[in-house]
């Protein structure tokens, strides 16, 4: 039962390190991770299929994305770099701290915490027959994948006088 | 069933113009896509569309379409002057991924569903606000996206732990479950109110979380700003608000007070900062949150009066609001100038733009017979009935500052002394006129008909809330 | 509303919140707009879990899944579009540093 503790901290420390850690590759893999957790996460909560869609999309398909951008950006200079990481360590040393506080104050003060999943009654609907019930998400998802590939078209484009 | 076309036909349209080769693309686009945003003006008053599937479709929901045609349509037919006719299909596609959004948000039922296209509306608006690519568009476009990220965040949050109150998201269901509160966990309840109604203010930019507000509107493209503040951020903003606290929420005493509250704040902080602005477009920003702010005092009043007049106010400030923005744009268009503080006496050369933004204005600060006197006289009436007695004072007080300002506008723009350099400047062409003459018959004749369209207007809203 | 569940709920809670609190510390103090980026990332994540968890304890798993799926493709729509406006603002600037966009006066 205490998998799902362990596990959510896993999370929350992926987390802290991809915020805090200094190079921007070692960000985007730490989002990645924190996916992967969400994903084991998910599939202990019986939310398999969303879980395989977060896999795939979260971890992959945006790892890429900003894997991609990191690179079409330039390299700060060496000099720059360290006095960057310096100024970093000022202003994000708190954070793991006052995460830490907060979680097992909250959790010591205020409330009884439980992990273990209990009977859960779940329902007899068959996936199919809920997708009918949200026909309109469905739409809407197709027309913002429309959008966003007009979005490319227009934002990606270079402009002539630019060069 | 034929409110559902307000959705499929723009989407079908979006699939077949891209189909087309470009050389028709760019010809028809733009008459088509007007053409629907007319249909839609049509659409809305074809009687005996009360069930459509999606549910029941009330005066509120009538309101907020017919409003989106209208000022579509002036967006598309400003946005000749402005948009390189080269980029004129990629245009018009974005237009048309919001007008879905938009149409999806109006006849949404269900919590999750609303989600959705008011995301759709808001990527489309970022891609419109980036549109020129320069430096400023990029900045205002991130901004608003930050601000819209977290709002949609803080909302989902909120529609799960309804799903856990109420085990459902349709919108009839929530109302229902969450009006017998004896089954409820109280604090829950008062949690999930207070991050909707969070998500909600920061969507519509009232104070205190403007912040994206006047940057979005004033580093937007012309025709752009004209899309966003007549009627996006509306939309996405305070019909959402609306909709949920009367559909879904229901009022209490607490969300109340805080609505009221918000309301007044943005009324009286936007209307004073508007007085320090130097932009013309900047001024119109914040003078869009005050009038916002009006809007949510009528919603805050609690009662089917103060709720008509809110959407009334919804009408009026999306066509005075569009009409003032397209003003701006010719002004820009013919002088390059944003500054008001440079600019004098230019209605002796452009009296058309003079003359509609006149109007506009007054009908902004509540003047009679236009049509802004009608709306803010039934919101104030409504606080007062109410016993809401000092935030009938302070709307009161608001519309004092909002016909300052707009006055001082006037004055430095438009009246006064023409400056030389202004000498050989032209009214604005044909494709910005035509919508100022449009927008100012519409304030007109709006304002002179409005008591007699009025009670029906009142009675429909008293339907709607009480049953 | 069973008490069991509710704290059940309140503990997947609790982590969410504390991811929604590592998100916004990113976002504020961040000066990379990439790193602003991946902050508004770990919200996603954390409201993704509060859904889960939502679903879970409610007994609606299906009907959350659905939810988490749209969610999942629109926020993926709209960070396509904030990378395309970063990539924008680095062709313009050759930088990526919050600080240089503040040109606009709030």
């Amino acid at each position: 039962m205490h998998l799902n503790l362990f596990l959510l901290i896993a999370l929350t420390i992926a987390s802290i390190w991809t915020v805090m850690t200094r190079s921007l590759i070692r960000s985007a893999i730490g989002l990645a991770l924190t996916s992967a957790i969400l994903t084991v996460i998910m599939f202990r909560l019986n939310s398999s299929l969303a879980a395989v869609f977060e896999l795939s999309v979260c971890t992959g398909l945006i790892s890429v994305l900003f894997v991609s951008v990191i690179s079409l950006t330039q390299p700060q200079t060496s000099k720059e770099i360290i006095q960057h990481m310096k100024s970093r360590l000022a202003r994000f040393w708190y954070l793991p701290i006052l995460v830490i506080v907060l979680g097992v104050g909250i959790s010591v003060l205020i409330m009884k915490l439980k992990f273990a999943p209990t009977q859960i009654h779940l329902e007899p609907d068959v996936r199919i027959i809920l997708w009918h019930l949200r026909k309109f998400d469905i739409l809407g998802q197709i027309v913002i994948l429309l959008a966003g590939a007009f979005g490319v078209v227009i934002l990606f484009r270079e402009s002539e006088k630019n060069g | 069933m034929h409110l559902f076309w307000l959705i499929f036909l723009p989407f079908l349209s979006l699939i077949i113009l891209n189909l087309l080769p470009k050389a028709i693309n760019k010809r028809i686009s733009f008459a088509w896509a007007s053409i629907l945003s007319l249909m839609q003006l049509v659409l809305v008053f074809i009687p005996g569309c009360g069930s459509c599937g999606f549910s029941v479709i009330d005066s509120l929901s009538l309101m907020i379409l017919f409003c989106i045609g209208i000022v579509t349509f002036v967006t598309l037919f400003v946005s000749r002057q402005f948009i390189n006719p080269e980029k004129f299909g990629n245009f018009v596609n974005v237009i048309l991924v919001a007008l879905i959004g938009m149409n999806g948000a109006a006849l949404a039922r269900d919590v999750f569903t609303l989600y959705v296209y008011l995301e759709i509306t808001a990527v489309a608006s970022f891609i419109l606000i980036a549109l020129d690519k320069d430096l400023l568009g990029f900045e205002g476009a991130f901004k608003y996206l930050l601000m819209s990220a977290v709002a949609s965040v803080l909302m989902i949050s909120a529609i799960a732990l309804l799903l856990i109150l109420t085990g459902s998201t349709n919108f009839s269901e929530i109302h229902l479950a969450l009006a017998s509160p004896e089954k409820n966990n109280v604090m829950l309840t008062t949690v999930t109110i207070g991050i909707y109604l969070v998500a909600l203010f920061i969507k519509s930019g009232l104070m205190p979380f403007h912040g994206w507000l006047p940057d979005a509107y004033s580093s937007a493209p012309a025709t752009v700003s004209i899309f966003l503040a007549g009627i996006v951020t509306k939309v996405v903003g305070v019909y959402a608000l609306i909709r949920v606290m009367i559909s879904v929420l229901g009022f209490n005493h607490a969300s109340q007070t805080v609505i009221l509250l918000i309301g007044a704040l943005s009324v009286i902080l936007g209307a004073l900062t508007c007085l320090t602005q130097s932009d013309f477009k900047r001024m119109l920003s914040y003078s869009s949150i005050s009038q916002v702010g009006y809007i949510i005092l009528g919603l805050g009043s609690g009662t089917p009066l103060g709720i008509a007049g809110a959407t009334l106010h919804i009408f009026n400030h999306s066509i005075f609001k569009s009409l003032l923005f397209v003003n701006s744009a010719a002004v820009e268009k013919q002088t390059g100038l944003r500054d008001i503080d440079k600019m004098s006496g230019l209605a002796q050369k452009m009296p058309i733009t003079g003359i509609s933004s006149i109007l506009g204005s007054l009908s902004a600060a509540g003047l009679p017979p236009l049509a802004g006197f009608w709306s803010k006289l039934i919101i104030i009436i409504a606080l007062w009935v109410s016993g809401f007695y000092v935030y009938s004072v302070i709307a009161i007080l608001g519309s004092i500052l909002t016909l300052a300002y707009f006055l001082l506008l006037q004055r430095r723009v438009f009246f006064g002394k023409l400056k030389d350099e202004f000498v050989n400047i032209k009214e604005a062409g044909f494709n910005l006129a035509f919508p100022m003459v449009l927008l100012s018959v519409i304030i007109i004749i709006a304002g002179i008909f409005a008591p007699l369209i009025l009670d029906k207007f009142i009675l429909s809203f008293t339907r709607s809330i009480g049953g | 509303m069973d008490s069991q569940l509710i704290s059940l709920f309140l503990s997947f809670g609790l982590f969410a919140s504390l991811l929604f609190i590592i998100g916004f510390f990113c976002i504020l103090v961040s000066f990379n707009l990439v790193r602003v980026l991946i902050g508004v990332e770990l919200l996603i994540k954390a409201v993704t879990l509060i859904i889960v968890a939502a679903g879970y304890v409610s007994g609606h798993v299906q009907l959350a899944q659905s939810l988490i799926i749209t969610m999942i493709v629109i926020e993926a729509v709209i960070m396509t579009i904030a990378v395309g406006i970063v990539v924008g603002i680095h062709r313009k600037t050759n930088s990526l540093d919050v600080r240089n966009i503040r040109n606009l006066k709030g």
